[in-house]
C-alpha cells in the first residue's frame, strides 16, 4: 500500500516522508549496497601504538597472499606526495605513517584485495617493527615544557595548535573583580563519537579511458568533499563524480575526508579497478573523528540579587595528533563564543587553546554547530552553580537573566547578533507542562525522607545555518548553498540543492518548502542531493544548517519560479501582470476569482504558449547567502531519581519545549528532537571514549562505547514555541542540533540538583552508576 | 561449501567460504541488501533477519550453519504489492529517520507480534533492545510497532499471515 | 570484520564431534550459538583453525526434569530458558537470569552450556550455575563424566574441559525445600555484560527456614564466584533484614573485584552487598507471602 502524502498547502503540516517509501521496503541504497563489476576491497593495517617510531613495514607476506592486488605503505604515498592531506581545519594530516605514528589505530598500511576477508587476511600479513615512544594523554601535559613534542613537521616545535580568544578580557577581568558574587566551575566535556549507525566508507571507480574519477561516499559534504580531492589529487574536478548514496546518519562524523578514502582512490587510479573502502566499527570508533574533549574552565560573575555581570571562560581543546575538525577557517573554536548563552552579560572574555596529544584527530562538529554544545553545556552548568551560591532557583535565575524579547535582535558581548527569541515564554511553557512548583514540593518531601530527587533545567540558545559567505568559509570555501527547481511541461518539479540528509528528511521538508511557494503538492516535487554531476553547488548537511541555507534557497528559488509564473498566468488570463492575484494555490485575475490558472497550466504554456519575447522554460536557481545566522533555543527541564545503594540515576520525565521559528514538518522537527535528546541522553550517562595511560582506547567497540537500547532510553514529552527567524524567508531557523545541544546539560543538572544538599555543586559526565556512588559514599549515605 | 536456503520462500543456493557470515550471503551473494551491517560485537542488530522463524543477528551466524534453513529478510515483508502493517506503521508513525537500523527492527518487531500479538509499551521496548537506532529515540519505533498490532488484531490475522 | 579462514565441521553426533577434537586439539573449537565465540573470530582475538559445530547433533537440544532435577541439553538456546514458564515452580533461578542475558537476539542463538564453556567472569550463567550447585555433564574420548559448579570454572575464559571434552548438558538438581530465587544485575545499558551480577536462590522447608542457600556472584573476580560462608550463616534460619544485612556482609566479602571502566573494586564489592541484602529481602517477603502468618 502506498501511503497518501499529497496534501495541498503542505507547510506546515506531518506530512508522512517520501523517502520512507524505499527505506521501509530495504530499498534504500547505502554505500556498502553498491557492488560495480569488478570491485576489489581495501584494509587497512593500523597501528597497535599512540607514539611510536616505525623502523621497518614488510609487506611481501601480504603481496603474497593470492588474490592480493596491491599493498599501500606511507613511503608510496610519499613518492606520490600524498603521504599528508590538507584536513579541513587547515592543518595537515598522515594519509598513511610516514616515520612515525601518533595514535593508537593510526593508518600505517593499505591492502587491496579480491574480497573483504581477504583483505583483511593480507593485513594481518604485514609486518610492522615499531619502537614505542613516551605518550601524551593527557592534554594539560601535552603544554608542559618537559612533554615530547608530537609533530615534528610543525615549526615552530610545540603541542600548541591555536591560540583563539574573543571579547574583552580587561573588562571582564574588572567587572568580575567588582562582582559581589563570582562562582567558578571546571568542566569537562567528555571525548565522544558520532558514532552514526552505517559506518564511513567509499568506493573510488576510476576509469582510465576516460579519466573520469566516480566516487561514491558516505558524505555529508560531496561537493566539498570533490573540491578538495581535486586539489589534493590534481585531478580536474569536472572528472570528479562524487556521489552521496543514501547516508545511514551522519551527525558530523561524514564531513571530514579520511585516509582510507584516499587510499582507495590512489589504489582505483593505479589499478583501473573500482576499490570500496568499508570501515568497521571500531575503526569508526578509534580513528574517523571523535568530538568534544572540552577542558573548560568558567568564572562567572553576579550581583547580590541574581543579575550575571561577567563572564570568562578558559579552554583547552584537545584535537588529538591532527587538527581534524570541520570548524570554519576564522573559528578554531567553532562558534563556541555563542558560551554566553541566552543570557544578558554585559561583558564577557574566551579562550582557547588547542593542544596536540597521541589520540585519534579530529573535533568534528557532532550534532552541533561547532563547539556549540560544548559552550552551552558550560553555560548552562555555569548557570546551576551561580544558582546554588546565590541560594535561587535554577529557573528563577535564569528568568532574571534572559535576553528580553525587546533586545532582539541582540549583540553578544563576544560578537553575535542574535535573530530573536522569546526565553522567558519558552521556558514557562515547559514549566507549567512539567508543574515545576508540583515538583519543587514534591522534592522538598521526598528529601525529608532522604531520597534522592533531581531536578534539572537547561536553557540553552544555538547558533546555527553557516554562512554568511563574508564570515563563513571552509578552505576558503564561502558557505553559502543552493537550489535548482526545474517546473516540468507538466508542473511537475525536480528540485536539486547542495546539501546532503542523512536521515532528515530533506526530500519531504523540502518539498513542504517548494510545493507551498508553487501551489503544489509535496507528490509532485521530488528532491534530489548528493549527486555533484546533477546539483548546484552547496557546502553541505552539518551543523543544522541545511533549512536554514540551503531551504532558504528552496524557497528563494521557488519564489523565482512563481514571479516567471505570474508573468505566464497573466498572459493566460490576458491581464496585465499586476492584475493577477496568487492566492496561495492559483494565480487569478484581481477581484475575478473565478477565472484562475494553477502551476501545472502555467507550466505547460512555460513550454508551449509563451507570452512574445519570453525566454521558455520554468527553472530557477539560486545560491542563498544568509544574511545572518540563526539562533534557535529551547528550555528542558528533566527530573531524576538516584537510587542511593547503586548510584544508579533514573530519568523520570524530560521535558522539552523548542523554538525553532517556522516549523516545516511538525512530525519531523519531533523526531529530530526525541533523537537529539537521545543522543544527549547518551552523552550524559553512557559515553566517552577514554584513554589509558599508555594511549590505548578503552572504547573501540559497541561493548565500551555505549549506545542506549529502547530499553534505557526515556520517554521524552516535547512542545514548542515558534520565534520565526526575521531574516529567513520562510522564518525557519533548523533545528536537528538543539536536542543534543541543550540536553547534556539538563541531565547532568538534575544529578547534581538531587545532590547539591550533600554541598556536590559539579559531577564530569558521564554520570556513571560509580561516580555517583562515590559521591554518596563520601558523605556517609549508603543503603 | 555449498549452501542451500529458502530466502523469503525462495530456494537459493552459493558457494561460500566457512567463515562467510549469513548477513554477507545475503547480501553479496543474494543481493538482498536491505540487511545491514552496523558493528562487529554483535552489539547493534541491523542485520537481524528470521532464520527458521526466529530473529537473529545474521554478522553471527556463519552461512554454512544456515544451510537447508529457511531465512525471512525485509524484502519478504511485503506481500503482493501490500506493505507489511509494520511497514506501514513504521512510515505512518516516523519510526526511521536514516533507515539504516529499520529492516532490522522490522524483523525484530515481526517476530514480537507473532509471539505477542497486543504488547505494551514496555514489552516493545524490551524486544527491541538487540537493535540500536542512532537517529529516532525509540519513542516513534514503539509507536509504529503498536500502529501494527491494532492493524492486525483489527483484521483479526497475525503477523505474516495478513494481506 | 571476518573471521580467519577455518574448516568447518556441522558434526552429527557427539562422538564425532569428540573425534574431531582429539584431532585437532587446541586448534579445534567447538561452537554452539556461538554468541561469544564468532564476535572474538571477528575481531581475530580467536582464530581455530577447525570449528565443530554441535547445533546438528540430534538429541542435544531443550530440557527435561526428572526425579534428580533438571539436564539442560547443551544446544538449548537461553531464549528456551526464559520462556520455559514450567520451570518457574522449581527452577525459579533459571527463569529469573535468562531475561538478562545479553540481549533478546543473542538470546535466540546463544547456549547456556556454550556461555559456561567460554566462562566469562562476567556471565550471568556462571553466577546461577553455582547458585544451584549444578553439574556440567561431560564427553570426551575416555566417556563421560560431570563436573560440579564449584570445580569447573578454572580462572578467566578457563574451565577444568579438557580440550577434547565438550559439554553434553547442564544438570541442576532437584531442590530439597520450596525454591525462591532471584538475579540482580548492575549493567550500564542492555547487551552490557555485568558490572556486577548476583544470584541468590533459596530453597526453604514448610517452616520457612532456609535449607540450602545459592549464592552467585559475576564480574567480582577472575571467574564466576560463590559466597559459601554467606550461604552458610542463611541454612536454617528464617530470613529477616538484620540476617540479610549480615548475610550480605558476608557476601561481600566473598567479592574479588578488580577496579576498572565499570567502576572501583570498593564500588563492585558494595554492590555485591546492596544486591544481596535486597535479593534477600525480596525473597523474604515472598516467602512471607506464602507462609500463614502464624508460622
Amino acid at each position: 500500500m502506498a501511503l497518501e502524502v499529497t496534501e495541498a498547502r503542505p507547510l506546515g503540516k506531518p506530512i508522512k516522508r517520501k523517502e520512507d517509501a524505499r527505506l521501509v521496503r530495504g530499498q534504500g541504497r547505502y554505500l556498502d549496497d553498491i557492488a560495480l563489476p569488478g570491485m576489489l576491497y581495501l584494509a587497512l593495517v593500523r597501528s597497535p601504538y599512540a607514539h611510536a617510531r616505525i623502523k621497518r613495514i614488510d609487506t611481501s607476506r601480504a603481496k603474497a597472499l593470492p588474490g592480493v592486488h596491491l599493498v599501500l605503505t606511507g613511503e608510496d604515498l610519499a613518492a606520490k606526495n600524498l603521504a599528508w592531506m590538507p584536513t579541513l581545519a587547515g592543518d595537515k594530516q598522515m594519509v598513511l605513517a610516514v616515520g612515525k605514528v601518533l595514535f593508537q589505530y593510526q593508518e600505517v598500511a593499505a591492502v587491496v584485495a579480491e574480497s573483504r576477508a581477504l583483505a583483511e587476511d593480507a593485513a594481518n600479513l604485514v609486518e610492522v617493527e615499531y619502537e614505542p615512544l613516551p605518550v601524551v594523554v593527557d592534554p594539560f601535559y601535552a603544554l608542559e615544557p618537559e612533554a615530547p613534542i608530537l609533530r615534528e613537521d610543525r615549526d615552530p616545535p610545540s603541542n600548541r595548535i591555536f591560540h583563539w580568544e574573543v571579547g574583552d578580557r580587561e573588562a571582564t577581568e574588572e567587572a568580575l573583580r567588582r562582582s559581589a558574587v563570582v562562582v567558578k566551575e571546571r568542566i569537562r566535556m567528555p571525548r565522544v563519537h558520532p558514532a552514526p549507525l552505517e559506518p564511513c566508507g567509499c568506493i573510488a571507480d576510476y576509469q582510465r579511458a576516460t579519466g573520469k574519477l566516480t566516487w561514491y561516499v558516505t558524505s555529508q559534504a560531496p561537493h566539498a568533499h570533490r573540491t578538495v580531492l581535486s586539489l589534493v589529487s590534481g585531478l580536474p574536478e569536472h572528472k570528479i563524480h562524487v556521489i552521496s548514496p543514501d547516508v545511514g546518519g551522519g551527525f558530523g562524523n561524514k564531513v571530514p575526508v579520511f585516509p582510507g578514502y584516499v587510499c582507495a582512490i590512489v589504489a582505483s587510479i593505479g589499478l583501473g579497478r573500482p576499490v570500496k573502502w568499508v570501515e568497521t566499527r571500531t575503526e569508526n570508533l578509534t580513528s574517523t573523528n571523535f568530538a568534544r574533549d572540552y577542558h573548560m574552565e568558567v568564572e562567572i560573575g553576579a550581583t547580590e540579587d541574581g543579575r550575571v555581570t561577567a563572564l570568562k571562560v578558559f579552554t583547552i581543546a584537545d584535537h588529538g595528533a591532527f587538527d581534524a575538525a570541520a570548524d570554519p577557517t576564522r573559528f578554531p573554536a567553532g562558534l563556541f563564543s555563542i558560551v554566553t548563552g541566552s543570557y544578558d552579560f554585559p561583558t564577557a572574555f574566551a579562550e582557547v587553546d588547542g593542544v596536540y596529544t597521541n589520540k585519534a584527530p579530529g573535533g568534528v562538529a557532532y550534532r552541533c554547530s561547532f563547539r556549540v554544545t560544548e559552550a552551552s553545556f558550560l553555560i548552562e552548568r555555569a548557570m546551576n552553580s551561580l544558582a546554588l551560591r546565590l541560594n535561587l532557583d535554577p529557573a528563577e535565575l535564569r528568568l532574571r537573566n534572559f535576553i528580553p524579547p525587546e533586545k532582539f535582535p541582540y549583540r553578544s558581548p563576544l560578537g553575535w547578533t542574535y535573530d530573536s527569541g522569546d526565553y522567558a515564554a519558552t521556558l514557562k511553557r515547559a514549566m507549567e507542562i512539567i508543574d515545576y512548583p508540583a515538583l519543587r514540593r514534591e522534592q522538598a518531601e521526598r528529601r525529608a525522607r532522604g531520597e534522592l530527587m533531581g531536578i534539572g533545567v537547561s536553557t540553552f540558545t544555538e547558533i546555527v545555518g553557516a554562512g554568511p559567505s563574508h564570515t563563513f568559509d571552509i578552505l576558503g570555501i564561502k558557505m553559502f548553498d543552493s537550489c535548482e527547481i526545474r517546473v516540468h511541461p507538466t508542473g511537475k518539479v525536480i528540485a536539486r540543492l547542495g546539501t546532503r540528509h542523512q536521515g532528515q528528511g530533506h526530500e519531504t521538508t523540502f518539498a513542504q518548502v517548494i510545493a507551498e511557494e508553487l501551489g503544489l503538492t509535496t507528490d509532485d516535487v521530488i528532491v534530489e542531493e548528493g549527486d555533484t554531476d546533477t546539483a548546484p553547488y552547496g557546502l553541505g548537511t552539518y551543523a543544522s544548517r541545511s533549512t536554514p541555507t540551503a531551504g532558504a534557497a528552496a524557497a528563494v528559488a521557488a519564489r523565482r519560479v512563481r514571479d516567471k509564473a505570474r508573468k505566464i498566468a497573466a498572459h493566460l488570463l490576458e491581464v496585465a501582470e499586476e492584475d493577477v492575484d496568487w492566492d496561495g494555490q492559483r494565480f487569478h485575475p484581481v477581484g475575478a476569482p473565478a477565472r484562475s490558472v494553477g502551476m501545472a497550466e502555467v507550466a505547460l504554456a512555460a513550454y508551449t504558449n509563451l507570452p512574445p519575447g519570453m525566454e521558455p522554460g520554468l527553472e530557477a536557481s539560486v545560491y542563498y547567502d544568509p544574511p545572518n545566522l540563526t539562533f534557535p533555543n529551547g528550555a528542558y527541564i528533566c527530573v531524576v531519581d538516584i537510587d542511593r545503594g547503586t548510584g544508579q540515576v533514573h530519568v523520570r520525565r524530560f521535558v522539552a519545549v523548542d523554538d525553532c521559528g517556522t516549523v516545516i514538518n511538525p512530525m519531523v522537527v519531533e523526531g529530530q528532537i526525541h533523537g537529539g535528546l537521545t543522543e544527549g541522553f547518551a552523552i550524559a550517562f553512557l559515553q566517552e571514549i577514554a584513554f589509558d595511560d599508555t594511549g590505548n582506547c578503552l572504547a573501540p567497540n559497541f561493548m565500551e562505547y555505549l549506545v542506549p537500547t529502547a530499553v534505557e532510553t526515556p520517554r521524552w514529552e516535547t512542545d514548542r514555541t515558534v520565534t520565526p527567524s526575521p531574516h529567513h524567508p520562510i522564518g525557519a531557523k533548523g533545528v536537528g542540533e538543539s536536542p543534543n545541544v541543550g540536553s547534556p546539560a539538563a541531565f547532568a543538572n538534575a544529578v547534581i540538583d538531587a545532590l547539591a544538599p550533600l554541598g556536590v555543586t559539579h559531577l564530569d559526565i558521564p554520570l556513571y552508576p560509580w561516580k555517583v556512588w562515590e559521591v554518596l559514599r563520601q558523605h556517609g549515605i549508603t543503603e | 561449501m555449498r549452501v542451500t536456503l529458502t530466502v523469503n520462500g525462495e530456494v537459493r543456493s552459493a558457494d561460500v567460504e566457512p567463515r562467510t557470515l549469513l548477513a554477507y550471503l545475503l547480501r553479496d551473494e543474494f543481493r538482498l541488501t536491505g540487511t545491514h551491517v552496523g558493528c562487529d560485537t554483535t552489539s547493534c542488530g541491523a542485520c537481524t533477519v528470521l532464520l527458521n522463524g526466529v530473529p537473529v543477528k545474521s554478522c553471527t551466524v556463519l552461512a554454512v550453519q544456515a544451510d537447508g534453513g529457511e531465512v525471512m529478510t525485509v524484502e519478504g515483508l511485503e506481500q503482493d504489492g501490500q506493505l507489511h502493517p509494520l511497514q506501514e506503521g513504521f512510515w505512518e508513525s516516523h519510526g526511521l529517520q536514516c533507515g539504516f537500523c529499520t529492516p532490522g527492527m522490522l524483523m525484530t518487531a515481526y517476530a514480537l507480534l507473532r509471539e505477542v500479538p497486543d504488547p505494551d509499551e514496555e514489552t516493545i521496548r524490551r524486544a527491541i533492545s538487540g537493535n540500536l537506532c542512532r537517529c529516532t529515540g525509540y519513542q516513534n519505533i514503539v509507536k509504529a510497532i503498536r500502529y501494527a498490532a491494532e492493524r492486525l488484531s483489527a483484521a483479526g490475522a497475525v503477523a505474516g499471515e495478513v494481506k | 570484520m571476518f573471521p580467519a579462514p577455518f574448516e568447518y565441521l556441522a558434526v552429527r553426533s557427539v562422538e564425532e564431534a569428540i573425534d574431531a577434537l582429539a584431532r585437532h586439539g587446541y586448534d579445534a573449537k567447538v561452537i554452539a550459538g556461538g554468541q561469544s565465540l564468532l564476535p572474538m573470530m571477528k575481531l581475530r582475538v580467536a582464530a581455530p583453525s577447525v570449528l565443530v559445530d554441535l547445533n546438528r547433533v540430534e538429541g542435544l537440544s531443550g530440557w527435561q526434569e526428572d526425579a534428580q532435577g533438571l539436564r539442560i541439553g547443551a544446544t538449548t538456546r537461553h531464549a528456551a530458558l526464559e520462556r520455559a514458564r514450567p520451570l518457574a515452580e522449581r527452577y525459579p533461578l533459571i527463569l529469573a537470569t535468562a531475561p538478562w542475558i545479553a540481549d533478546p537476539l543473542v538470546r535466540n542463538r546463544g547456549t547456556m552450556a556454550g556461555s559456561l564453556a567460554h566462562a566469562d567472569p562476567a556471565a550471568d550463567w556462571g553466577a546461577a550455575f553455582l547458585a544451584l550447585r549444578g553439574q556440567v555433564e561431560v564427553q570426551g574420548p575416555q566417556g563421560t563424566r560431570s563436573i560440579g559448579a564449584d570445580d569447573f570454572f578454572v580462572d578467566i575464559f578457563t574451565t577444568s574441559l579438557a580440550a577434547d571434552e565438550i559439554i553434553t548438558a547442564v544438570r541442576l538438581p532437584r531442590p530439597v525445600g520450596h525454591p525462591e530465587a532471584t538475579y540482580l544485575k548492575l549493567e550500564r545499558k542492555v547487551g552490557d555484560f555485568a558490572v556486577v551480577g548476583v544470584a541468590l536462590n533459596l530453597e526453604v522447608d514448610p517452616e520457612g527456614r532456609v535449607a540450602q542457600a545459592g549464592i552467585g556472584l559475576a564480574a567480582v573476580g577472575p571467574k564466576p564466584l560463590r559466597a559459601p560462608q554467606a550461604e552458610a550463616a542463611l541454612i536454617g534460619q528464617r530470613l529477616s533484614f538484620n540476617l540479610a544485612r549480615e548475610v550480605a556482609a558476608l557476601a561481600a566479602e566473598a567479592a574479588d573485584p578488580t577496579s576498572d571502566q565499570r567502576g572501583s573494586a570498593a564500588f563492585k564489592r558494595d554492590m555485591v552487598r546492596v544486591f544481596v541484602q535486597r535479593g534477600l529481602e525480596s525473597l523474604r517477603q515472598r516467602i512471607e507471602g506464602r507462609q500463614p502468618a502464624s508460622a
